[in-house]
């Protein structure tokens, strides 16, 4: 979709907020609530529990559930520390060095960036601009010299997308990865809604990935309070009922309450759509949150309080009683009321077993997720435990049981195949580099990264990444993958395939099974792959430069890789 | 282990159904090429996404409010003879001199414009606004599927042809999710395995046989099922070879994501391959500054929006008798011209709805007045027409979609409310 241009009455609407609330915003009442930094935890003891899983696919079953799926060498990595260990390590990423990654990130400027210096370093380009090149006046070239690409909005949400698969793919803090993820997905923004690509990125940096691992309730207050989400469910321009502009061009215009923020912090941040709240919830827990709003999102784009938009009346929400006058702090006792609920812990204990169990996880184990949720008040590294170190986890039902997402084929499939991202380049690095080419092919297989515009975010059963037509993207990727057609990626399958004999077909495809699949591969897949060696398209007997009745290795792993266990973790 | 939703039972029914593996599948589906089947009716749904203005579209030149409303942007009044001013339609409303193309559809009485339509929700966020307009449910974000997915749920069954309801793009359109298994596809040459991704020193190289002997056989989990049918859709689509149809009767397609869209669009259709529900959109309409008039940023859109719209009508040709094509927008612009020549996010505005069925030749609904104290919010176009209204007449009157069918959960609408575009 195209981004739409400059939004005017987004600053029509910031500028008649001002003025509603008097020319100087009025900052926090008191001090602002500190959201606690993480701390790196004690060390976790974990425990596994027996499982009729062999001791390979219980390794290989983490390595898919915690992490984006094996590179060759993690089976035997993981074997020598032993798989207890190997899990609590991932539980205290802080703990683990991950040198390449940090290396490789700092290419992306936008990443550390904050949103005021964001806005200034990337500003929208003059909708006169704008409307000048859309009628031809201007060619590509003058329009690359008077707004650089590198230089536009869009490239924050381009350099996200590019880190996140740098990551996703190199890092050896593969859980946290995986939890990023998952929260950044329960808490969704959407870049491509008005200013929110330029507070996306951080974000994600200081609202999500901090948290990943800490204390839900942490998670809850840093996205409520940032200007992404305050902006992405438009609470930035909720005020009580009846505010009535005072000064500047929307003079007389009344503003509102806007429930938007209000309802989907309930259905999908904390309670669930059953979780036990009404409609007159909906609307205190608005009039709690009025005032929480930005300061000049196009310019400044940070948090601030405006006390005059703030509904000063008394609420009950989920029973709990609201005294007047609250101020600020109405907010953060909704996010204590929220976070405590029993709610709460059962929708989030179900949604990551259904992350990293099953899409249906069996309720007593949701149950015992829950149970640690309300005794650790919601400890997310300790509900992590419970479900990692449950039978069900480890069980034959589970293994294998997810269908991955665009996300985990793409990752999966460079990992299995240890293939390397080249780093921004060109002039002005104008070449985002090889993670965002791989992002650009998640998108292609439809979950265009930080683009999910509903606040559901993206689903995570099978259901709703098996379709006709999707198939053939991951197959059109494998192909690619495997042929170096993904600009900026290269898979080494020379040296994948090692010393095995190429004019040795059989031998070639039990190399790839056993780097791809680890050898996991259904007897059904195996026999179906061998006949294919049969047929002269796979193994050509062409005169090319390795000489005659050579392997076409980069088909045959293409094959691999669009097999059907390949497309499960 | 998900397997058993409602669409993937009724897939493994099809399969067995079909005697899975002995016929291939769009042998049978085919049918309507050798004329045994009815051809199906077929919608098109085009979303212009971004909020078109609806009065440069559909100009009101009748209602003085317009021109007082609109200095720099107003589409100027018609003259007869002239192509730089408002295409009078009726005396009081007349096509943007852009969409002239449009003008003879209007003559030959398939072409319907529904004016003053929108949602009743008041959200000025495109996204939610499409959002809302797509699921169907404006003000409620959480259902899951969208309308036109419901829609074909419960159509009389057609073919079990895979390509029922396809969209243009890489993504699955929010109104076509759901349990009907829509296509989304780039292109129709796309939609295939890429013989050319691997190095093909010279042999022939044939990845698909490989990657459909992985999902030939094996359990029946919704990943085989779904391999299968991909398969199925393929070589039905590689059988129908919808590429061998060039654009008839003269039709030009304009350059254009629209236009490419239309063209394969007709082609699926010419090629027989089961095709009820089409989605193709546009993008552009965001026009906050330098709007223009009579030419212009919204001008241009326009030109490419009518011409594909008239090239997709040419060429179809008889063809048309089955197709109704509906035009929808998340919600309109603000009556009053702002300060940079442009307009901001509104309310109402106009639809077109086009085809062999439709009873044409004239503006449906309400004209609410652009005056100030008739304005909604004393800004925007007043909806006169709920789309859903609209909507569900297409579904029911062209699709055949039982009227009682839950197209809109929550909303209740039946024949007496349908504002008459086909009928």
């Amino acid at each position: 979709m195209k981004t739409f241009a400059g939004s005017l009455s987004v600053l029509i609407l910031a500028g008649a907020l001002s003025a509603a609330c008097s020319s100087a915003p009025v900052k926090s009442q008191g001090p602002a609530p500190v959201v606690a930094r993480p701390t790196s935890p004690a060390p976790m003891s974990v425990t596994l529990p027996a499982s009729s899983l062999t001791e390979d696919q219980r390794i290989i079953h983490v390595l898919n559930r915690l992490g984006y799926g094996p590179r060759p060498g993690d089976l035997e990595r993981v074997k020598r520390i032993g798989l207890a260990a190997y899990v609590e390590r991932q539980l205290d990423p802080a703990r683990i060095p991950d040198d390449r990654v940090e290396a490789a990130v700092q290419a992306f400027p936008a990443l550390t960036m904050s949103v005021p210096e964001l806005l200034q370093s990337y500003p929208e380009p003059d909708p006169k601009l704008l409307a000048r090149i859309q009628s031809g006046e201007m060619s590509q070239q003058e329009m690359r010299q008077m707004a650089p690409l590198e230089r536009r909005p869009a490239r924050i949400s381009a350099e996200l997308q590019a880190a996140k698969l740098t990551r996703v793919v190199l890092s050896e803090r593969q859980l946290q990865e995986v939890m990023v993820d998952f929260w950044f997905n329960h808490f969704n923004v959407d870049a491509r809604k008005g200013a929110v690509k330029w507070m996306i990125s951080d974000y994600e940096r200081t609202a999500i990935r901090p948290h990943a691992l800490g204390k839900f309730r942490d998670l809850l207050l840093a996205t409520s309070r940032h200007p992404a989400m305050l902006f992405y469910l438009d609470n930035w321009m909720s005020t009580k009922a009846d505010l009535v502009v005072r000064a500047g061009p929307q003079r007389g215009r009344q503003m509102g309450l806007n429930e938007n923020y209000a309802r989907e912090i309930m259905e999908l941040h904390t309670l669930g759509v059953d979780g036990g709240y009404t409609q007159k919830d909906v609307i205190d827990v608005a009039r709690a949150f009025s005032g929480w709003s930005i300061e000049k999102p196009r310019e400044q784009g940070t948090f601030v309080f405006r006390s005059p938009a703030h509904d000063q009346g008394e609420k009950h929400i989920l029973g709990h009683g609201l005294l007047a006058g609250g101020g600020e702090q109405d907010g953060l006792r909704v996010i204590d009321i929220l976070s405590k609920h029993p709610s709460t812990a059962r929708f989030i204990a179900a949604k990551l077993a259904r992350r990293f169990v099953s899409d249906d996880p069996s309720p007593a184990l949701v149950e015992r997720a829950a149970k640690t949720f309300r005794d650790t008040d919601g400890d997310i590294r300790k509900v992590m435990v419970t479900i990692i170190a449950s039978p069900e986890f480890f069980s034959q039902e589970a293994y294998r049981a997810k269908i991955k997402t665009p996300l985990e084929i793409v990752a999966s499939s460079v990992r299995a195949l240890d293939g390397e991202l080249a780093p921004p380049g060109g002039p002005g690095a104008q070449q985002p580099g090889g993670g965002f080419a791989l992002a650009q092919q998640v998108g292609k297989l439809g979950e265009p990264l930080y683009q999910q515009q509903p606040p559901t975010g993206y689903p995570d059963v099978a259901e709703a990444w098996v379709n006709t037509g999707a198939l053939l993207n991951r197959m059109n990727f494998a192909l690619g993958l495997t042929a170096n057609r993904v600009q900026g990626v290269r898979v080494d399958l020379v040296r994948t395939v090692g010393s095995a004999d190429r004019r040795r077909p059989e031998r070639v495809l039990d190399v790839l099974l056993g780097s791809v699949l680890q050898g996991q591969a259904t007897a059904q897949t195996r026999s179906v792959l061998a006949a294919q060696l049969d047929n002269p398209e796979i193994t050509r007997a062409t005169t090319d430069d390795r000489g005659p009745a050579n392997t076409d290795v980069e088909k045959l792993a293409a094959l691999v890789l669009g097999s059907p266990e390949f497309q499960r973790r | 282990m998900s397997c058993c939703t409602r669409r993937s039972f009724m897939k493994a029914g099809a399969l067995t159904l079909l005697g899975m593996g002995s016929v291939p599948r769009f042998l049978v589906r085919t049918a309507y090429a050798q004329g045994t089947a009815a051809r199906p009716k077929i919608l098109i749904a085009v979303f212009q996404r971004g909020a078109v203005d609806g009065l440069s579209m559909v100009v009101p030149h009748g209602d003085p409010s317009y021109y007082a409303s609109r200095g720099s942007i107003a589409v100027a009044r018609p003259i007869a003879g002239s192509a730089e001013t408002t295409v009078d339609l009726d005396g009081f409303f007349g096509l943007h001199p852009s969409l002239a193309p449009l003008r003879p559809l209007w003559d030959e009485r398939r072409l319907a414009i529904v004016h003053a339509c929108g949602s009743p929700d008041t959200t000025r966020s495109h996204f939610d606004a499409q959002d809302y307009m797509e699921s169907g449910t404006p003000g409620v974000k959480s259902t899951q599927d969208g309308w036109l997915a419901r829609g074909l749920g419960a159509a009389p069954a057609g073919a079990a042809s895979p390509f029922r309801a396809v969209a243009m793009g890489s993504q699955l359109p929010r109104a076509l999710r759901g349990d009907v298994g829509a296509v989304a596809m780039g292109t129709v040459a796309d939609f295939d395995v890429k013989q050319d991704m691997g190095r093909t020193g010279g042999g022939g190289v044939n990845a698909r046989r490989g990657f459909e002997s992985l999902y030939e056989q094996g359990v029946q989990d919704i990943l085989h099922g779904t391999g299968r049918e991909t398969f199925d859709a393929v070589k039905m689509l590689k059988s129908a070879n919808p590429q061998r149809f060039h654009p008839e009767n003269g039709a030009q397609y304009p350059r254009g994501k629209l236009g490419e869209s239309f063209k394969q669009i007709a082609q699926l259709i010419k090629a027989d391959v089961g095709l009820e529900v089409a989605f193709a959109d546009m993008g552009g309409w965001d026009t906050h500054a330098n709007q223009g008039n009579e030419k212009g940023q919204l001008a241009q859109r326009l030109t490419e929006f009518s011409q594909s719209l008239a090239a997709l009508y040419q060429d179809l040709g008889d063809r048309m008798a089955d197709v109704v094509v509906l035009t929808m927008s998340e919600f309109g612009r603000t009556v009053r011209e702002n300060g940079n020549r442009g307009t901001d996010h509104g309310h109402a505005t106009a639809m077109l709805v086009l085809g062999g069925a439709v009873k044409g030749g004239r503006m449906v609904g309400r004209w609410p007045g652009l005056a100030r104290e008739q304005l909604y919010e004393g800004r925007d176009l007043a909806v006169t027409t709920d789309f859903r209204h609209l909507f569900a007449e297409v579904a029911v009157r062209h699709l055949g979609v039982p009227p009682t069918a839950p197209l809109f959960p929550g909303f209740s609408t039946n024949p007496a409310k349908y504002p008459g575009v086909l009928v």
